[in-house]
């Protein structure tokens, strides 16, 4: 099989597969009065590492933040694994999770990495690595131990495993993160902004561990300013424009030949 | 040399006075004193993080509850809480058992005067340990609290796991300031008739007619107390903010 078959029968889903490793339809979501997000759709299968991009207000944080229920989503439907991730009327009239215990069995399937890496400060690396996994998947301590210090070992900062993370660089601390996510074992990976609170000479440290990430095959969804991440790595960009899904497609062929105005303009803000 | 000899026989009269068991009155009294201390600022601890919990809830009449708790009991005199509970104690207690018909019409029963005491120091102890907890609280990054929901924990566990340990770290320094306040506090409860520090050096300067010495020396055991504490929370600060970064 050629290479570009083999992408293509990657990207393009089996008919009747309703088990994608996430789906999310027609989510919406308001802040007051401010329509955030305007009915998006998304689709991912395992594998897909798909750049979600945008200038800041587009709504791409917030879809990411919909997901995994950080934020509630006005209305929509999101399934992980094909499972349906609940929902019930409130007492307010604001649609909450009918099952809080669902909520948190899905979210440990969905591991985040955020733009402040958000470690838990009162607890070493290693620490942070197995909190998750021990107390919230009931995995045996020893175990986690001994995948977290691989995990250190893999990004690249194990010699810091006692370290504090208030004591560590941003790109050590988003490394650290990073491992920490990957010691849930999760289906998706969700990359909320993860380079954008780095030092410049901190990104490229990094985007090298994303970039081996998606090599391995995991499946990511990833908010990003990075254009040279979402060009290269992603196998799908998805661009949002005021809440609306403005174009979706292959990378190559998105920068190549952007399919509408506004993402050319805004493939263009930034090559100025 | 007159004044050297006069102080010489004060001394005197001190070392005697002492050795005459009042030396051994004045030790129970930091005993209790510090019995005091410590049982008021554990009920105060208890009340403190409920309050400080209703403080932070989003139920309106919770946070009410929380307000209204913290405003009567940091803004009224320490004393006229101890005479409200002690007194006003023995009030209730004494109508409850004669409406009971378990004493007689002229007997009272005495609300008991450690517990009397121990209730309103904690009471008071707790409005101030909730607005230490309550900044504590405020002061965790959002963002670590945000993390825990997002890797799946439990609100209990984000409670064991992440609040917790930081809220602890938090307030450290803030429970010292409690600590001094509610040793200062125990003093007031002698009027309930605790024999603690207070009371005893009171007895002992009455029935000797040496105000003075009697005053002065509680004074400085009141001191080495509070002093002795400070380095005590300073270690306990160090220790639990050993993962940040201190400015040099």
């Amino acid at each position: 099989m050629s290479a570009d078959l083999a992408a293509a029968a990657k990207s393009a889903s089996p008919p009747g597969d309703d088990k994608a490793a996430i789906s999310v339809k027609d989510m919406r979501k308001s802040f007051g009065d401010h329509e955030v997000l305007k009915g998006i759709s998304l689709e991912a299968h395992k594998g897909d590492v798909i750049s979600i991009l945008g200038s800041s207000g587009s709504g791409k944080s917030t879809f990411l933040r919909c997901i995994n229920l950080l934020e509630l989503p006005d209305s929509g439907e999101v399934r992980v694994d094909g499972e349906l991730i609940r929902m019930k009327q409130g007492r307010d009239g604001r649609q909450m999770p009918a099952d809080i215990r669902q909520v948190e069995r899905v979210r440990a399937n969905l591991a985040m990495v955020f733009q402040s890496f958000n470690l838990w400060s009162h607890m070493t690396v290693l620490e942070n690595l197995v909190a998750a996994p021990t107390h919230v998947l009931k995995r045996p301590r020893a175990e986690c131990l001994e995948q977290a210090e691989a995990l250190l070992k893999r990004v690249g900062i194990w010699e810091r495993r006692n370290y504090y993370p208030p004591h560590m660089s941003g790109g050590q601390q988003q490394r650290a993160a990073i491992a920490r996510a990957l010691a849930m074992n999760p289906k998706v990976m969700l990359f909320d902004e993860p380079t954008s609170a780095l030092d410049p000479e901190l990104v490229g440290e990094v985007l090298r561990v994303m970039r081996s990430l998606a090599e391995e095959g995991r499946t990511m969804l990833v908010v990003t300013h990075e254009m040279g991440f979402a060009r290269d790595v992603s196998s799908q960009v998805m661009f949002l424009h005021k809440g609306e899904v403005d174009s979706l497609g292959e990378p190559k062929e998105m920068f190549a030949r952007p399919p509408t105005q506004q993402f050319k303009q805004f493939i263009a803000n930034f090559n100025k | 040399m007159e004044f050297l000899n006069n102080l010489l026989d004060q001394l005197s009269t001190a070392y005697e006075l002492l050795a005459a068991g009042w030396g051994v009155q004045l030790l129970w009294g930091i005993s209790w004193t510090l019995a005091v201390t410590v049982v008021s600022m554990l009920i105060g601890a208890t009340l403190g993080s409920l309050v400080a919990a209703a403080k932070l809830s989003s139920s309106g009449g919770l946070r009410f509850i929380g307000e209204s708790y913290t405003t009567v009991f940091r803004g009224e005199p320490e004393l006229l809480i101890i005479y409200l509970f002690y007194y006003g104690g023995t009030q209730v207690l004494t109508g409850v058992a004669r409406s009971t018909g378990s004493i007689g019409p002229t007997d009272i029963v005495n609300m008991p005067s450690f517990l009397g005491g121990v209730l309103a120091v904690g009471i008071i102890s707790g409005a101030y340990q909730a607005e230490v907890f309550r900044g504590s609280f405020l002061a965790i990054h959002r963002g670590e609290l945000e993390a825990a929901r997002a890797y799946g924990m439990s609100a209990l566990m984000r409670f064991r796991l992440v609040i917790m340990p930081q809220v602890l770290r938090l307030a450290v320094p803030g429970l010292g300031n409690v600590w001094q306040l509610t040793i200062k506090d125990s003093a007031l409860i002698s009027v309930t008739g605790v024999a603690e520090l207070m009371l005893s050096a009171n007895k002992a300067a009455r029935s000797t007619h040496h105000s003075l010495l009697f005053y002065a020396l509680a004074g400085i055991l009141y001191l080495v107390m509070t002093s002795i504490s400070t380095p005590i929370f300073e270690k306990a600060e160090r220790y639990t903010s050993r993962s940040f970064v201190r400015p040099k």
